[in-house]
């Protein structure tokens, strides 16, 4: 018999550096390989090609702003979904959570827009998207906190009914018949944009900035309630484990309700933001996959927000950036797509080299020797 | 042939920076009983698992009959006639204790469960084991499973076998038979190796004692040349006294009335049966029993955390003003007023979070102190500074995840938060399982210490040698009823011993 060649050994402690260089390693190898593979398919030189890739992510001042813009959104879904993630909630429904809040936002802009005093009806659209999404996320959670029913496969469910509600008023709403979209609404009057409404003329051109404002806020937010309130505390107890929720006297059903709630709500509100703040129409695609990617934000982050605004940011810059290049080297879409997933490959990857070690059996003679 | 049936030579383990085991070297003659003692945490198991395949050693080299092997899974172990028990058993439930004797071992595709059922019961009437092969697995008594887990080594041939703990769950009669199984074992030619820290057990069954201590190998006597006090100290590296005290109850005023208490278990099958009895304070109340027999739901009852029917009636010794606990959670009986601590058997999974630090344990019981939406954060840090340095908790930084802690130190954070509450009634489960004897001691003295506050302490403990020594009365559970209530001073172990497999049987 002989020795393993190799062996898995988990590490005991790991420096902060040893931590960051793991990472930065890893995203150096992922760059590397989508080299590889550009060059495979392109034949063009890879370094022109992350030019073109940080050009299209903040080569101009419409691009970084439309990158900080996306940024928030995905910081916000990811802040969204974190409270219910450390109560080990799975809450994979955040795409159907932003839709609920989305359409609801797309019916006070049609229906009021016109009608009603622009701080009333952002009041409305604000409140109301809020609402939606948590409804959205409280079905689940009820059948959670009194049956316990599995949460990941019936959010996952109500992310489809979301998506057919969408697609039924992509019909009823359709801008020109047959066309099953919806188009911009309120074009010409602007109205329920958060970029014309009475809040413009404050911010410069672009107007994302109340977005920035508004999602860094809840990134303290977030931080705080989750580290130094009563709530935080509560969450993190029963997120550990409900036996020691019930003998510190917390009662479980009602934090767990609480919590998917307050998840289910900031998720709506991303909704309201990315209707009334950017796209200004709804579709089936408008959460965009958002609320899965916010998945890996949060888990990347070790649900720490302000690391959230990081991962967000680079994957967003990531995907920005890979956009261009698919469009400037006359590449589909999918080609972007391959250029993250082999981004994402290698980050998520790097999480086992910070965990365990390898440990070869010629370093072991060595020692032995030694 | 060799005369050693293994010999380990340098062997060292380390997980991360800690070593697990540091140089050991030790050997097992063939035909012996080698007992491997050591404190928790000292390395013993760890070290089988490495005879057993399922660690690699770092370091070092093994010999079975003096040839130098490598075992790199289970399935080299069994090749090299190595058969490891462990103390959780690995049995399929549902399959029965010929079936899974046989689980994963070659063969052609039909099995013919005759003949194979034929050969076991042959190696079971060999050596007197007590096993119905037909039966589930689910039926069975935990000592029943456990000589599943023989028998299969056997089955497997095995010709050395190794038994992690075997007795930590049984009672002294079944202790009493598996030793007689070993014996016969031994005389049959087979080589063991068995896991324990109870001294008498070890000086009863073995032919030689090795010790290990922190990691590394101390040595090894010959059983007869040993005592149980030249045992401990090889084990704990100092002489100590091995006498629990026991101060005279004083001031003994009626605390807690039980009447008829009734439980289900979470498969609603009854765990407690019309269980009745008083706990008095300045009394230490022991609660005896094989594992399983109701002692979790009783414990839980009276926090608020089992439903149950029945009478829980809580008197304060100070004022004589009465409470009834049944069917009220933790919290309202904290608003009540009623002070009860309470340490349970699973700490991690209930008493405390392993992911937070120090302070952050200490606010289980009081975060909700204060209106304001923020934790207070001075005072659960000021009580962590206190039990770290009353009770010598050896930790990096209060902060540190307690998870990483030892056993030892995450039971004193739990006991000195209890205790902190100045409670009235101390109720603790297994309060020094995995704990080393220097601080199974301390916790001793942690619980008279209240018991002389006036403190009603029910102690649910697993040695019975303890539980004499320590506790005023003790009550027998057996099945989920009270079997008899002895009194801890001149009760004998063989009568509490058949208290808890048998109910209704004169408990004089």
């Amino acid at each position: 018999m002989k020795e393993p060649w190799v062996r898995v050994v988990k590490r005991d402690e790991i420096s902060l550096a040893r931590k960051i260089w793991v990472r930065v390693a890893a995203i150096l190898i992922s760059l590397l390989v989508c080299a590889f593979f550009i060059y495979a398919v392109t034949r063009s030189d890879p370094a022109d090609v992350y030019r073109s890739l940080v050009d299209g992510a903040v080569g101009s001042s419409r691009r970084s702003w439309s990158t900080i813009r996306d940024t928030m959104i995905l910081l916000a879904v990811s802040l969204a979904v974190t409270p219910a993630f450390k109560m080990r909630f799975w809450n994979i429904g955040g795409e159907g959570q932003i839709l609920a809040g989305g359409i609801i936002t797309a019916a006070f802009m049609r229906y009021c827009g016109d009608s009603m005093p622009t701080p009333l009806l952002f009041l409305c659209m604000i409140v109301s998207s809020c609402l939606a999404g948590l409804i959205w996320a409280v079905i689940p959670g009820i059948f959670k906190a009194h049956w316990n029913t599995n949460e990941t496969l019936f959010t996952l469910m109500m992310n489809y009914i979301a998506i057919q509600i969408t697609a039924f008023f992509s019909i009823v709403w359709e801008a020109k018949k047959g066309s099953g979209t919806i188009g911009i609404i309120n074009q010409k009057t602007k109205s329920g944009w958060i970029s014309t409404s009475f809040l413009s003329g404050l911010f410069g051109k672009f107007n994302y900035s109340l977005n920035l404002i508004i999602v860094l806020a809840l990134m303290i937010f977030m931080y705080i309630y989750l580290k130094y309130t009563k709530h935080g505390y509560e969450i993190a107890i029963v997120g550990e484990s409900e036996n020691t929720a019930r003998y510190a006297g917390i009662n479980v059903k009602k934090v767990i309700l609480r919590t998917v709630a307050l998840s289910g709500a900031i998720c709506g509100f991303t909704g309201f933001l990315l209707v009334s703040g950017s796209s200004h129409t709804i579709s089936t695609s408008t959460a965009g996959g958002r609320g899965f990617t916010a998945i890996i934000v949060s888990w990347l982050s070790k649900f720490n927000p302000f690391m959230m605004l990081l991962i967000s940011f680079f994957l967003v810059f990531m995907g920005n950036g890979a956009t261009q290049i698919a469009s400037e080297f006359k590449l589909n879409e999918s080609a972007s797509e391959v250029i993250e997933g082999i981004i994402l490959f290698f980050i998520i990857g790097s999480e086992f080299f910070v965990n365990y070690k390898l440990v070869f059996s010629h370093s072991n003679k060595k020692e032995e020797a030694a | 042939m060799a005369e050693y049936a293994i010999e380990l030579r340098g062997i060292s383990k380390y997980f991360g920076k800690v070593a697990a085991n540091e140089d050991i070297s030790l050997t097992l003659k063939k035909g012996e009983i080698l007992a491997l003692l050591g404190e928790n945490g000292s390395g013993k198991t760890t070290l089988m698992n490495m005879l057993s395949g399922i660690y690699f050693p770092d370091k070092g080299q093994i010999f079975i009959d003096g040839r130098e092997v490598v075992i790199r899974s289970p399935k080299d172990a069994y090749a090299l006639g190595i058969g490891m028990i462990h103390q959780h058993f690995k049995l399929i439930e549902v399959f029965t204790a010929a079936e899974n004797i046989i689980l994963g071992m070659d063969g052609r595709s039909m099995i013919d469960m005759k003949a194979v059922t034929k050969d076991v019961q042959a190696l079971i009437d060999r050596y007197g084991f007590h096993l119905d092969l037909n039966r589930k697995v689910y039926d069975m008594s935990v000592s029943e499973k456990q000589t599943v887990e023989i028998v299969k080594m056997l089955y497997r041939g095995a010709g050395i076998l190794i038994l992690d703990e075997p007795t930590a769950v049984l009672t002294p009669q079944e202790t009493d038979h598996l030793f007689s199984v070993l014996r016969k074992m031994k005389a049959d030619g087979k080589s063991i190796i068995i896991i324990t820290h109870k001294l008498h057990e070890v000086l009863d069954i073995s032919d030689r004692v090795s010790i290990l201590r922190k990691g590394r190998y101390i040595g090894t006597v010959d059983t007869k040349d040993a005592t149980g006090q030249s045992l401990t100290e090889m084990m704990v590296g100092e002489k100590m006294s091995l006498d629990i005290e026991r101060p005279e109850p004083e001031n003994r005023k009626l605390c807690l009335e039980v009447r008829n208490l009734t439980c289900l278990d979470e498969y609603g099958i009854t765990a407690l049966d019309r269980v009745s009895f008083t706990a008095y304070s300045g009394e230490i109340l022991g609660i005896a029993g094989i594992a399983g027999s109701g002692q979790k739901q009783l414990l839980e009852a009276i926090a608020g955390l089992q439903a149950g029917t029945g009478s829980i009636l809580f008197t304060d010794p100070e004022t004589g003003r009465k409470e009834e606990l049944m069917g009220r959670d933790p919290l309202s009986i904290k608003r009540m007023g009623v002070s009860l601590a309470f340490v349970p058997e699973d700490r991690l999974g209930m008493g405390l979070d392993g992911n937070m630090g120090m302070p952050g344990n200490m606010m289980i019981r009081t975060y909700r102190n204060g209106k304001a939406p923020l934790l207070e954060q001075k005072g659960p840090r000021d009580l962590s500074l206190r039990i770290k340095a009353d009770l010598g908790v050896v930790t990096p930084d209060i902060n540190y995840p307690i998870r990483r802690l030892s056993g030892g130190n995450i039971q004193k954070i739990l006991v000195g938060r209890e205790i902190a509450s100045a409670p009235k009634l101390l109720m603790t489960a297994y309060a020094v399982r995995g704990l080393d004897i220097n601080t199974s001691y301390a916790i001793y003295h942690l619980l008279n210490e209240q018991k002389k506050k006036g403190v009603a302490v029910i102690y649910v403990g697993e040695d019975l040698d303890v539980l004499m020594e320590l506790c005023d009365r003790i009550l027998v559970l057996c099945d989920g009823k009270v079997s008899g209530i002895v009194d801890g001073r001149t009760a004998a172990k063989d009568q509490i011993g058949r208290l808890m497999t048998t109910v209704g049987e004169a408990a004089s």
